[in-house]
């Protein structure tokens, strides 16, 4: 998961010396006898430390909890993840692509209702359509996935082909709009519930493994985490994550350049969407239900607060964060309903202390900060 | 090649250009020269519509450039080397070389021999290079765009001596190879060697155009004296 090789996917040409193709960012010297370090403080370094130990205390913790008997830990710790994972999504839209979405919350609780929906109909034996198609319900996890992500990537390429066109914070309340349209539509549409929400009674399946237990369905949210964190290492390390760069930077001298900031914001903010929309329906199946909640702007604004915890542009940002922020709410939130009093000071110490979040101030900053 | 006439450009109501003619022919290099404030910049923003044009024609090989958004005329052939050492900080030299880069006559190879410190430095940050080597990255990334027209705005302003002559060496081998360029710059020392023609800007027109033989010290004296 490391990723100190910034320029390997971008080049076309093999380099005459592969240790310096796959020199990390810090070294002056040029020489290929730094190499050798560097790759080492890449893997076994602060930085590397603290992904490994972030990782493996989540997977590590909720194995130990499940087998002393503690299935609310477990279930915690799923909670932890999922909300780590439309983090992450959101992080590629903010962190990577500057593109600072207010209106996240839509992708989120519309893979949740997808979930819920699929169920709700697999459940009745209730076609979900008949016309022009007929569109069945389906229990099935890979089915309600799919539908999710493609879903969410049809909706964020409708609301970001829009909102692109405008920046700053007209931008940041274009998709805050968006985003309330459809919470509102969900309140007021009785057929799923309406602002009561819709119950998934039982958990959607997949084929051979047992969704209904805790740490099975953990370890699937785990792996989504996982994908979610690979899919936008990758894609950062490719030319297209490059470009992504660029027009953060500055998307004049990337369009003076002969390549329009446009169309790769918007593929950017439509896999940012996708992953979100993923964690979504995994959220509705862990809690068994989905309702508006999980569409208004109070969450928008929640996953937004983590990434900004965790470290924006960082690729363990949102899973420091989501860490953070659910035990703050779960502990805290046991001892007081004011708990959020205390995130706001942790918000404003982490604004005001440690700009890169709390993968900065744990590991150090990274190349591009 | 290109081919700029009557171009007036405003920012917002006030106007900078006010009729700026100006030619590129192919394998020229043509300088574009003028006091602080006399509308240069304000042409190369309004080729590459930056800050568009609201009159006057702008042609390149006979495609009306006016009006297209600056990707499209990127695109079209011409490729920018902003004033002030424009690359991107958090990328690699690689990054920034390969990034934008549309197959042609130049290649990272080439470039690299163009200037060899993008070798030697080529995983460092850009932001990790000097002033100098920011500027040679910067002329390099626009050169893997393959442009058959080159503009480079101030490339040799507020770099040290040594580093200048690199960046004419390299200028001056563009040259010989050929590649069509519109440059500003100040250095009268070193365009008149090699400028094919000289525009002048007073007041945002054209007011002097002409081989830099024909550019005499009462010329000069009016219309780039300090």
């Amino acid at each position: 998961m490391t990723n100190n090789i910034p320029t390997s996917a971008v080049s076309s040409k093999p380099t005459s010396n592969s240790a310096r193709a796959s020199m990390p960012k810090h070294s002056h010297s040029g020489g290929s006898g730094a190499a050798p370090a560097n790759q080492a403080d890449s893997h076994f370094g602060r930085k590397g430390l603290v992904q490994i130990a972030l990782l493996g205390l989540l997977l590590l913790l909720p194995v130990a909890a499940y087998f002393f008997g503690h299935l609310y830990y477990v279930n915690l710790a799923s909670r932890i993840t999922i909300i780590a994972m439309a983090a992450v999504g959101l992080n590629l839209a903010i962190g990577y692509g500057g593109m600072v979405s207010f209106g996240h919350a839509a992708y989120f609780g519309l893979g949740g209702y997808v979930a819920g929906i699929s169920a709700y109909h697999a459940f009745d034996f209730t076609p979900f359509m008949t016309w022009p198609i007929s569109i069945p319900g389906s229990d099935s996890l890979l089915v309600v996935w799919l539908a999710a992500a493609l879903l969410c990537a049809l909706l964020a390429l409708a609301i970001g082909a829009i909102s692109l066109r405008t920046t700053g914070v007209y931008f940041i309340m274009i998709t805050l709009a968006f985003a309330q349209m459809i919470y509102y539509f969900a309140n007021s549409w009785p057929t799923y519930g309406g602002e009561d929400g819709l119950p998934i009674y039982i958990r959607n399946s997949l084929p051979l493994v047992d969704t209904t237990n805790a740490l099975t369905y953990f370890l699937i949210c785990f792996g989504g985490l996982v994908m979610a964190m690979a899919v936008t290492s990758r894609l950062m390390k490719s030319r297209f994550g490059a470009a992504l760069t660029m027009a953060r930077l500055n998307d004049v001298r990337l369009a003076t350049a002969g390549v329009s900031p446009y169309p790769v914001r918007l593929v950017a903010f439509v896999i940012s969407a996708a992953i979100t929309g993923l964690a979504g329906a995994l959220y509705a199946d862990l809690n068994g239900f989905v309702s508006p909640s999980v569409l208004s702007w109070h969450f928008s604004g929640e996953l937004m607060v983590i990434v900004i915890l965790g470290g924006v542009g960082r690729l363990y940002g949102p899973l420091a964060g989501a860490i953070l922020f659910v035990m703050m709410e779960t502990f805290l939130g046991g001892i007081t309903q004011y708990w959020q009093l205390f995130l706001g000071l942790v918000l404003l110490g982490v604004v005001l202390f440690a700009k890169h979040g709390i993968m900065g101030w744990l590991a150090g900053r990274e190349r591009n900060e | 090649m290109l081919k700029i006439a009557n171009i007036e450009t405003f920012y917002g109501p006030s106007q900078a250009l006010f009729g700026v003619n100006l030619e590129v022919n192919a394998g020229e290099m043509v300088a574009l020269m003028g006091r602080n404030g006399m509308g240069k910049t304000t042409t190369i923003r309004s080729i590459f519509g930056l800050t568009p044009a609201s009159r006057g024609t702008i042609e390149f090989e006979s495609q009306n450039l006016r009006r297209l958004p600056a990707y499209r005329i990127a695109k079209a052939g011409l490729g920018l080397v902003p004033e002030g050492r424009r690359c991107f900080p958090n990328l690699s030299v690689r990054e920034n070389l390969l990034v934008t880069a549309r197959p042609g006559e130049w290649t990272l190879e080439r470039v690299e021999r163009l200037f060899p410190r993008l070798e030697e430095r080529r995983t460092q940050m850009a932001k990790t290079l000097s002033g100098g080597e920011q500027q040679m990255l910067a002329i390099g990334r626009t050169l893997m765009t393959n442009p058959r027209l080159l503009v480079l705005d101030e490339a040799t302003e507020g770099l040290a001596p040594v580093i200048r002559q690199e960046i004419w060496r390299a200028i001056r081998l563009l040259k010989e190879q050929g590649q069509a360029t519109l440059l500003v710059d100040k250095s009268l020392s070193e365009i008149l060697p090699i400028a094919d023609r000289c525009t002048i800007l007073e007041k945002g027109s054209t007011v002097w155009d002409g081989k830099p033989a024909a550019l005499d010290s009462a010329v000069r004296d009016r219309y780039l004296g300090v």
